[in-house]
C-alpha cells in the first residue's frame, strides 16, 4: 500500500468480563476474546464485506470503528482519527446503518429526521439540499417524506435511514446488515444505490451481512471472521480456494447407468438419467466434460459455483480440524 | 381439572417473568426501603403530635407504613401490572385472538396477575417489610391465627386490586387509549389506598369516603386485620363484596367489550 | 483532497451539548403533539400526581398544628423550594432512566454515532414538556409560603430563595446523572435512581427535624441534599441548623452543587468508558 490506509487496524483486541452463572449464588468470572488482535487495512473508496457467524466479532469490531466501544488493545484508526477518543469528531465522517434499528423519529414525517440530521451534522444548505434530493430520487423516498416512520414498511425505513446516513457527505459507511428482513426489491434497491454510491462519491464502503448475495453483487474484497479472529481477507474468487471448495458438474445422460467413473471427480448423487459430479474449483471443467462426453452419451450439462455458505462452513470445519490436531 | 392446571400454568408464567428481572427487583427493594424510612419518620412525628391518630399507636403507625411499602409493588398500586399487557392487547387489536381461546379472558389474566403478586410479595416485598421489623419498633402480633388471617385478607385484596385494574383495562375497548385511564387509576391508587397517609387519619367526611371506596380494601384492610383493629370478618366481607361487584362488573364489560369486537369484525 | 468538516472544534464542548439537547428536546416535543389528547390528558396526570404530596401535607396538617415543629407555611416553603427545584431538574434531565432500557435494546449505540455530547443527547431524550406540572404546582405552594411565613426579609435571605431553585435543581440534576452512569453499569436497576431522586424530593418536604440524626448526617454530608432547601432555608425562616454547621453554610450551596456536579461528571465519564454494548 503506497497511500496509508484510510481505515487501520494493528492488533486490535476487544476483550470482555463475563460473567457466568455457576451455580446457586456462585459466579465464575471470565475473560471472553471477542476481537482476538485483528489487523487490516481499508483504502478510500474500497467496498468491503465482513463476514463470520454470529458472535463471531463483527459487531464488536464496527462499534470499534465507529467509536461505540473503546478497544483493549492495539491501534485503530479511521481518517487518522482514534475514534473512541475523538468519538464526536469522528462522527461528522462516518455514516452508520444499523440494519435493525432505526435512528429514524417514529412518529415524526420521515422529513423531519432529516432536518434534524441537517442542524445537528451543520450541514451547508446547499449541500444538505443537493444529497437530499439525490437520496430521494435514487431511493425513491419522494411520496414518503411526508409519512410517519412508524407508517413505513421495513424496505421503505431501511432506505430512509441510508438516506439519513449520507446527507453529511460521510467518507465511510458502515451498515450492519443493510438488507436483512427486506423483500427481493426493496434488497436490489439498495445494493443499486450503495453501488452508485461507491462509484461516483468514492464512499467506502464497509458492511457486515448475512446475506451473501449482499457481496457477490458489491463487495471486491472479502473478510471472513470467527471467533474474533481474522480467517480470511481477499477477493470474493479466493475465498473459494481458501475453503478448498469444489464445484459441482451436473450432467444428464440418455439413460440411466451406473456412476461415472473420471479422475479428479466423484459422483456425490444419482437420480435416473441426472448424475451430480464434485470436482475442485480451481480446477477447470473443460477437460473433464470434454472426457465425459467421450466416454459417455450425454444429453445435457451445467456447472453449478460453490454455495459461499458452504465453503466457509467448511473452512470453519477445517479450521476446528487443525486446531484440534 | 384441566381447566385449573392451565390458569396455574399460566399463574406460573405470571411469577416466572417477573422473577427473570433480577436487578430491577433488587432495586425495588432498595426503593421500597428508603421509601418506607422517610414515610416512618414522618409518621412519627405526626403522631408525636397527635398520639392515637386514626387509632394507631406509633408502632401501629410504623407496622401500616411497612405493610404499605410490601402490598405496594404486590398490589401494583399505581398499576403497572397485567392491564398495561392488556390494553396493548386491546389497542392493537390482537385482542380478537385472545377471544377465541378456549379459555376465560378474565380468569387467564387473573391468573397471570396472581402470578405476578406472588413473586411481587415474595422477592420484593417480604424484604423492607423485615428490614422494618428489625430497626423500627413495630406491632407485630405473635399468634399464628393473626398471620393466617392477614393471609386471607391478602388474598381478597388481589383479587380486589385486580378487578380495579381490569375494569380500567376493559375501558381502553371504548376509549382506544389507556393514557387518561393510567393516569387516573395512578392517582386514585395512590391516594385512595392510603398510600400516602392511612385512611383511619383522613378527616371528616373525605375519610368517610374514601373508607368506603374499594382501594380500601388493599392496604387498610389488612393493617387493621393483622394489628387486630377490625373484626376479620367485617374486613373480609368489606372486601368480598367489593372484589365480587368489581369482577362482575369486568364481566358485563367483557361481555359488552367482545359483542362490540365481534360486529366490528375482530 | 480535503472536505471541510464543520464542527471540527468550533464550538466547546458544552456549547455543543445544549445545541444539540435543544435541538432533540424540541423533536421530543413535537412528537407528543402527535398526540395531542394523550398530551393534555398527561400534563393534567402529571400536575396530579405530583400535587399528591403536597395534598398529603395538608392532610397532616388538618390534624395537627405544626410537625416537628415547624408550621404549614414553612413546611410549605420546604416543599415549595424542593418542588420547584427538583421540578426543574426532572424537566431537564426526567427521561435519564431510561437509559437502561436503551442500553438493553440497542438504541444507546445510535446516540454514540451522532457529532454531540451523549450526556446531552440521553438528558434530551424523551423530554416532556408535561413535567412543567410539578414545576407549576410546586411554584404554586411556594408562592402561598412566601406569602404566608413570618421573616424579616434581608437581602441576603432574598437572594437565597432563586439560588435554592438553581442549586437544588443542579444537586438533583447530578444525582439523575450518578444514576444513569450506575444504569450503565447495571441496566434493570433504573429505579434506584427514584429512591435517590424522588426519595430525596420527599424527604426535603419534611422539616429535617422530623429525622433521625444520622439520617440527617448522611444527607447532609454524603448526598448533599440538604444543601437543596434545609440548610438555606433555616436561616431565611431563624430556625437553626440541622446540624452544627458553620454560620455561612446557607451560602455554600452553590459550591456544593457545583463540586456535586463534577463528581457526576466524573461518574458519568467512567461509566461511559465502561460501557460494553449488547449483542457480539
Amino acid at each position: 500500500m503506497t497511500e496509508q490506509a484510510f481505515i487501520e487496524l494493528d492488533r486490535v483486541e476487544k476483550v470482555f468480563d463475563v460473567r457466568k452463572k455457576t451455580g446457586f449464588m456462585k459466579r465464575e468470572r471470565r475473560q471472553v476474546r471477542a476481537v482476538d488482535s485483528i489487523s487490516f487495512g481499508v483504502a478510500r473508496g474500497e467496498m468491503v464485506g465482513y463476514i463470520g457467524p454470529n458472535g463471531a466479532g463483527k459487531s464488536t469490531t464496527i462499534k470499534m470503528l465507529t467509536g461505540i466501544l473503546t478497544p483493549s488493545g492495539g491501534r485503530l484508526r479511521v481518517a487518522g482519527i482514534d475514534p473512541s477518543r475523538e468519538r464526536t469528531r469522528l462522527a461528522h465522517r462516518i455514516g452508520v446503518v444499523f440494519g435493525q434499528r432505526t435512528t429514524l423519529w417514529w412518529d415524526l414525517p420521515l422529513i423531519d429526521s432529516y432536518k434534524l440530521m441537517h442542524r445537528m451534522y451543520r450541514i451547508p444548505d446547499a449541500r444538505y439540499a443537493e444529497n437530499l434530493d439525490r437520496c430521494v430520487e435514487l431511493l425513491e423516498l419522494g411520496a414518503l417524506l411526508d409519512v410517519p416512520v412508524r407508517q413505513l414498511s421495513l424496505g421503505q425505513r431501511m432506505r430512509g435511514d441510508i438516506a439519513a446516513a449520507l446527507l453529511h457527505d460521510p467518507e465511510v459507511l458502515y451498515l450492519d446488515e443493510p438488507t436483512i428482513g427486506l423483500d427481493v426489491i426493496s434488497k436490489a434497491k439498495v445494493r443499486e444505490f450503495l453501488r452508485e454510491l461507491n462509484a461516483e462519491r468514492g464512499t467506502t464502503v464497509l458492511l457486515t451481512t448475512h446475506d451473501l448475495q449482499d457481496i457477490e453483487q458489491l463487495c471486491s474484497r472479502v473478510m471472513v471472521i470467527d471467533h474474533g479472529r481474522l480467517m480470511y481477507d481477499g477477493p470474493l474468487t479466493g475465498l473459494h480456494e481458501a475453503g478448498e471448495s469444489e464445484r459441482t458438474l451436473v450432467v444428464d445422460l440418455e439413460r440411466e447407468l451406473p456412476p461415472i467413473e473420471v479422475p479428479d471427480a466423484r459422483v456425490v448423487k444419482v437420480e435416473g438419467p441426472r448424475q451430480w459430479l464434485a470436482f475442485p474449483a480451481s480446477e477447470s471443467a473443460a477437460p473433464l466434460v470434454a472426457r465425459i462426453a467421450a466416454e459417455y452419451p450425454m444429453v445435457d450439462l451445467s456447472v453449478r459455483e460453490p454455495d459461499i455458505e458452504a465453503v466457509i462452513a467448511k473452512m470453519y470445519a477445517e479450521q476446528a480440524e487443525k486446531a484440534a490436531s | 381439572m384441566g381447566a385449573g392446571r392451565l390458569y396455574a400454568a399460566v399463574a406460573a408464567g405470571g411469577f416466572r417473568r417477573y422473577a427473570t428481572y433480577r436487578a430491577a427487583t433488587l432495586a425495588g427493594v432498595f426503593t421500597n426501603t428508603v421509601f418506607g424510612v422517610v414515610l416512618v419518620y414522618t409518621y412519627l412525628a405526626l403522631w408525636d403530635e397527635r398520639p392515637h391518630l386514626g387509632g394507631y399507636d406509633q408502632a401501629q403507625a410504623v407496622t401500616y407504613v411497612w405493610l404499605g411499602q410490601c402490598l405496594y409493588a404486590t398490589l401494583a398500586i399505581q398499576g403497572g401490572g397485567f392491564e398495561k399487557d392488556l390494553m396493548e392487547r386491546i389497542r392493537t387489536g390482537d385482542i380478537a385472538v385472545d377471544l377465541y381461546r378456549p379459555a376465560d379472558l378474565q380468569l387467564w389474566w387473573l391468573a397471570s396477575d396472581f402470578g405476578r403478586a406472588l413473586f411481587q410479595m415474595l422477592g420484593r416485598g417480604v424484604i423492607p417489610f423485615l428490614f422494618g421489623s428489625l430497626f423500627f419498633r413495630m406491632a407485630l402480633p405473635t399468634d399464628v391465627t393473626s398471620w393466617a388471617a392477614l393471609l386471607v385478607a391478602l388474598l381478597l385484596a388481589v383479587l380486589v386490586s385486580f378487578g380495579i385494574r381490569y375494569l380500567a383495562a376493559m375501558s381502553v375497548f371504548w376509549l382506544m387509549d389507556g393514557t387518561g385511564v393510567n393516569q387516573a387509576m395512578m392517582i386514585l391508587g395512590i391516594f385512595c389506598s392510603g398510600m400516602v397517609l392511612p385512611l383511619n387519619a383522613f378527616p371528616g367526611v373525605l375519610g368517610d369516603i374514601v373508607r368506603a371506596l374499594p382501594w380500601a380494601a388493599q392496604i387498610q384492610m389488612p393493617a387493621d386485620v393483622l394489628m387486630g383493629k377490625t373484626d376479620p370478618l367485617h374486613a373480609y366481607a368489606f372486601q368480598a363484596v367489593w372484589a365480587v361487584a368489581l369482577l362482575a362488573a369486568g364481566r358485563l364489560m367483557q361481555s359488552a367489550a367482545t359483542r362490540r369486537v365481534v360486529v366490528q369484525g375482530g | 483532497m480535503t472536505l471541510r468538516h464543520p464542527g471540527d472544534g468550533e464550538l466547546p464542548r458544552w456549547r455543543e451539548g445544549l445545541r444539540a439537547y435543544g435541538l432533540i428536546a424540541a423533536m421530543w416535543i413535537r412528537s407528543s403533539m402527535a398526540y395531542r389528547a394523550s398530551f393534555v390528558i398527561t400534563v393534567v396526570g402529571n400536575l396530579l400526581v405530583t400535587g399528591l404530596d403536597f395534598v398529603t401535607i395538608l392532610l397532616m396538617f388538618s390534624q395537627v398544628h405544626s410537625l416537628g415543629g415547624w408550621s404549614l407555611p414553612e413546611v410549605a416553603f420546604l416543599y415549595g423550594l424542593s418542588a420547584t427545584a427538583f421540578g426543574i431538574s426532572d424537566l431537564v434531565l426526567g427521561s435519564m432512566d431510561v437509559l437502561g432500557a436503551r442500553i438493553r435494546d440497542g438504541s444507546f449505540d445510535t446516540l454514540l454515532v451522532r457529532p454531540a455530547p451523549v450526556l446531552a443527547q440521553i438528558g434530551a431524550d424523551r423530554f416532556a414538556l408535561r413535567r412543567l406540572g410539578r414545576i407549576t404546582q410546586g411554584g404554586l405552594v411556594l408562592g402561598y409560603a412566601l406569602l404566608h411565613i413570618d421573616v424579616n426579609w434581608t437581602v441576603g435571605k432574598l437572594l437565597l430563595v432563586p439560588m435554592m431553585l438553581i442549586c437544588g435543581a443542579a444537586i438533583f440534576g447530578a444525582l439523575f446523572v450518578v444514576g444513569a452512569a450506575f444504569q450503565i453499569l447495571a441496566q434493570d436497576a433504573a429505579e434506584v435512581q427514584n429512591a435517590f431522586t424522588y426519595g430525596g424530593n420527599t424527604l426535603l418536604s419534611y422539616p429535617p427535624a422530623v429525622f433521625g440524626k444520622d439520617f440527617v448526617r448522611g444527607v447532609t454530608f454524603m448526598l448533599p441534599l440538604a444543601f437543596v432547601n434545609w440548610v438555606p432555608a433555616s436561616y431565611v425562616l431563624g430556625r437553626p441548623y440541622p446540624l452544627d454547621l458553620p454560620a455561612g453554610a446557607a451560602f455554600a450551596s452553590p459550591l456544593v452543587a457545583l463540586a456535586f456536579c463534577a463528581l457526576a461528571g466524573l461518574a458519568w465519564r467512567a461509566g461511559l468508558k465502561s460501557y460494553r454494548s449488547t449483542g457480539s
